[in-house]
């Protein structure tokens, strides 16, 4: 369940006592209520579904997990890599225009 | 950093592919238990890219397809009713009840709507204080907090002529029956990473020890999904069976806690009907006596309607990798996608609806099947 | 309907077909009819074609081709019903003109005359219809094509959308030209004449219940002038096609499936602008599937396919063109789609209506 979007926090208001944001996701922006993350503040990321804010985004963690998978390319490419021809080639022999 | 690209990079694959395929002396079989990660599996097609002998058993795909048929034949005959404007998120309007669905009801001129998210729905009540506004509020722990925050909300504000028909499901007590099951294949889960993102994990590392099943909480990205096949991988060929949270960015150990106050608030626990699956018990919330008020069970009186699942439907048994869809007697006859008896038929990465599309395509009859890479 | 010629002889002949057979599951309309995917087929095949008959009509073409006094006319009409009326990028004005237009475009044929009928509910007012009027004025001049008949009614006040518009159109079709969604061949190369999804996301941006904020414009345009500079490079293109309703997913399975050929897709290649990605994004859509109205598929012979992209690119309308596929002997009837990982996914037919999903 699961088509929850990462977006920023442009700006935020109390609208009928509801603490809600403009959120940003990649020029796409729409309002969502922040009740559940009341101390995002502007300029943050957070996971959206459903017009709700669910749970911060950590750029730490974010920078961590990218540089290990840039860490396990690089392995890869010192031993070689045998992926890439096989990619190229499709999984299917039809299946390349 | 927009957490979005960065994660579904094809140059970064490799590097994740390589590592699973160096990791893997024999076969697995993997279940990713939300159907956002089967939509980015089969978007991208991620399985053919793995190697050969890990097989991903595609969980009970969406909320969506899952809701029992009882509620949907509820919510048709409410939506039906004059004067009701009944609200719903897109993608259950084309599910079937017994017979017809919410798209058929509006072109019998019921007034059915489309939103986006539950406040639109209260939204429609405030401006019209005439009509009863009705929302369907299904889907996993992830869509759980938004819909209490609603209904919640609607009772702060008095806001008398707005009521949710309730079916939510549960993630922990799905995985439990999957792995009770005497003959399940399933040998390791990637956990859905936004129900985490609200609930946490503290109701998995039960669930491993028991089952001695690695857990790993996964992103939706075609990354994040790589990443949570590798690291399931790893403990498998380990012998390990522990919850490992691949998702961090997004995933805290205590979830969301102000999201999972509200719903010990709005919901309690019950047994809950999977479409196609049966009865899985305490899988399910319900509005806690507190909102009857709020309960558009209880408004419309529609306790009377009681369907049962069709017994030709064995889509249980395709989601713990039993069956093969084309192996059940009603594949591609009785039930298809316009037809669908079950869940794995209704949602369209749904692993009948997938078979049932690929098929086509001559000799791999699914991706699964499909020829690997190397 | 006029006397078939040679251009559809390889439709098949209606005259054996039975009765309107009832809708498999569907007693009345369901707004998917309208969506241009496989109900509307449907609605098409089982309803229409059985009781107009006419091998014309058969060939599904998104306008006629007809031989009339020696002439080859293409001839083409299309009602336009979007809500908003007015939308970022345009109104139902221009996408009356241009909707038209581009369907005899899609023949190869130059659009000449064009009729015009609006449908108005009572309490419009008239200066929105004046608005509208001036749009589809401005923009039937900036096609170079003349609005020659028209009828106006108005229907009671909640029994209409504002304002309901049709078209039609006639236009010649050059000699030596034959272009049909029959006609596409394996080995052709698939040209996009640019981004996809911006119309489609430009009025989902403006509808009730889904609103959102986004600097994104409406694609709508003639196509007529670019396809003229296609077929300078070559009279032989196979298939032109607007992907509208149904977006480039519909387009390119109707040719597939009218030609018993293959579609491969090359996922990376399909120009999707970032904020049309975002929105899907949001929305769970997928872009493949947003209506377009200002672009064009073209199937194109190989030898020919670097003339022809040069000469779209040479195009202010099909700057961005690009090859994005091709056509294969493969699963006849089947759109697949390679993917920037390298996994292929069919493209299927769309149902019906594209509606947000939340998973």
């Amino acid at each position: 369940m699961c088509l929850a979007v990462p977006g920023r926090v442009v700006e935020i208001a109390e609208r009928d006592g509801t603490r809600m944001a403009v959120v940003d996701f990649g020029g796409v922006v729409k309002d969502v209520c922040l009740e559940y993350l009341p101390d995002l503040a502007v300029g943050e990321y957070a996971i959206v579904h459903v017009g709700f804010a669910l749970q911060r985004l950590d750029e730490e963690s974010a920078r961590r997990t990218l540089a290990l998978f840039a860490e396990l390319g690089l392995l890869q490419e010192e031993f070689g890599d045998p992926w890439e021809a096989a990619a190229d080639a499709g999984p299917r022999g039809e299946a390349k225009p | 950093m927009r957490y979005l690209e960065e994660f579904s990079d094809p140059a970064l694959a490799r590097g994740l592919l390589d590592d699973i395929r160096a990791a893997v002396t024999r076969p697995w079989a993997l279940m990713e238990v939300c159907g956002g990660q089967t939509h980015t599996i089969i978007r991208h097609g991620i399985d053919q890219l793995l190697p050969e002998g890990i097989e991903l058993i595609h969980g009970p795909g969406c909320p969506v397809c899952v809701t029992p048929l009882e509620i949907i034949d509820k919510a048709l005959e409410i939506a039906a009713r004059p004067g009701v404007i009944f609200c719903s998120f897109g993608d259950m309007l084309r599910v079937p009840g017994s017979d017809r669905d919410l798209f058929r009801v509006r072109s019998e001129g019921g007034d059915v709507r489309v939103v986006y998210s539950p406040l639109d729905a209260l939204r429609i009540a405030r401006e019209n204080p005439d009509r009863e506004v009705v929302f369907f509020g299904i889907g996993f722990e992830t869509t759980a907090p938004p819909n209490a925050m609603t209904v919640h909300q609607a009772r702060r504000h008095g806001i008398r002529n707005f009521s949710m028909l309730v079916s939510h499901v549960r993630v922990p007590p799905a995985i439990e029956a999957v792995m009770t099951s005497p003959d399940c294949r399933v040998q390791g889960f990637l956990a859905a990473g936004h129900v985490c993102s609200v609930m946490g994990v503290d109701e998995y590392p039960e669930l491993a020890a028991r089952h001695r099943v690695p857990i790993v909480v996964t992103g939706f990205e075609p990354l994040d999904i790589l990443e949570g096949i590798r690291r399931t991988v790893r403990q498998l060929e380990r012998g390990e069976h522990t919850v490992d949270n691949a998702y961090p960015r997004a995933v805290r150990p205590e979830g969301n806690p102000a999201a999972r106050a509200m719903l010990a608030d709005v919901f309690e626990v019950t047994d809950r009907a999977w479409r196609g699956i049966g009865t899985i018990p305490r899988s399910g919330w319900r509005l806690s006596p507190r909102y009857r008020e709020q309960d558009a069970e209880h408004r419309f009186d529609v306790a009377g309607i009681s369907t049962r699942e069709p017994e030709r439907c064995r889509s249980g048994e395709v989601l713990q990798g039993l069956l093969k869809p084309n192996q059940c007697e009603a594949f591609g006859g009785e039930c298809t996608p316009r037809t669908p008896l079950g869940a794995t038929m209704v949602s369209s990465e749904g692993a009948c609806a997938a078979y049932y599309l690929y098929r086509r395509l001559g000799a791999p009859a699914t991706p699964q099947e499909a020829t690997p890479v190397v | 309907m006029s006397d078939a010629d040679t251009l559809t002889t390889i439709a098949p002949d209606p005259s054996g077909w039975t009765c309107p057979a009832p809708l498999r599951d569907s007693p009345r309309v369901v707004m998917g009819h309208g969506g241009g995917g496989a109900l509307s087929a449907e609605l098409v095949e089982n309803v229409f074609l059985p009781a107009f008959g006419g091998r014309t009509l058969a060939a599904l073409g998104d306008s006629a081709a007809l031989s009339l006094g020696g002439a080859r006319l293409a001839f083409s009409t299309d009602s336009f019903v979007v809500r908003p009326l007015f939308f970022p990028g345009g109104c139902i004005g221009d996408l009356a003109v241009n909707g038209t237009v581009n369907d005899l475009a899609m023949s190869g044929a130059r659009a000449a005359y064009l009729s015009c009928a609006f449908i108005l509910e009572e309490g419009v007012e008239t200066s929105v219809v004046g608005r509208i009027a001036g749009a589809l004025g401005d923009a039937a001049r900036a096609a170079g094509v003349e609005v020659v008949t028209g009828d106006t009614k108005v229907v009671e006040s909640g029994r209409g959308d504002g304002v309901y518009v049709n078209t039609a159109g006639i236009g010649l079709i050059p000699p030596g030209v034959d272009i049909r969604p029959q006609r596409a061949r394996p080995g052709d190369v698939v040209l996009l004449s640019g981004e996809i999804g911006l119309h489609g996301v430009a009025v989902m941006s403006m509808r009730q219940g889904l609103e959102f904020g986004v600097e994104i414009e409406s694609d709508c345009a003639a196509l007529g002038g670019l396809v003229d500079a296609m077929l300078a490079v070559t009279p032989d293109l196979h298939v032109l096609r607007d992907p509208t309703r149904g977006g480039l997913a519909a387009a390119l399975n109707e040719i597939a499936a009218a030609a018993g050929a293959g579609v491969v897709v090359d996922e990376r290649a399909v120009p999707v602008p970032p904020q049309v990605a975002s929105a899907c994004a949001v929305l769970g859509l997928d872009p493949m599937y947003v209506a377009n109205e200002g672009k064009l598929v073209a199937f194109v012979p190989r030898e020919h396919a670097d003339g022809v992209l040069a000469a779209m690119r040479a195009h202010p309308l099909g700057a961005a063109a690009a090859v994005i596929g091709a056509c294969v002997p493969d699963h006849p009837g089947m759109v697949v789609a390679r993917t920037a990982f390298g996994g292929t996914r069919v493209v299927d037919l769309p149902l019906g209506e594209q509606l947000p999903r939340i998973c």
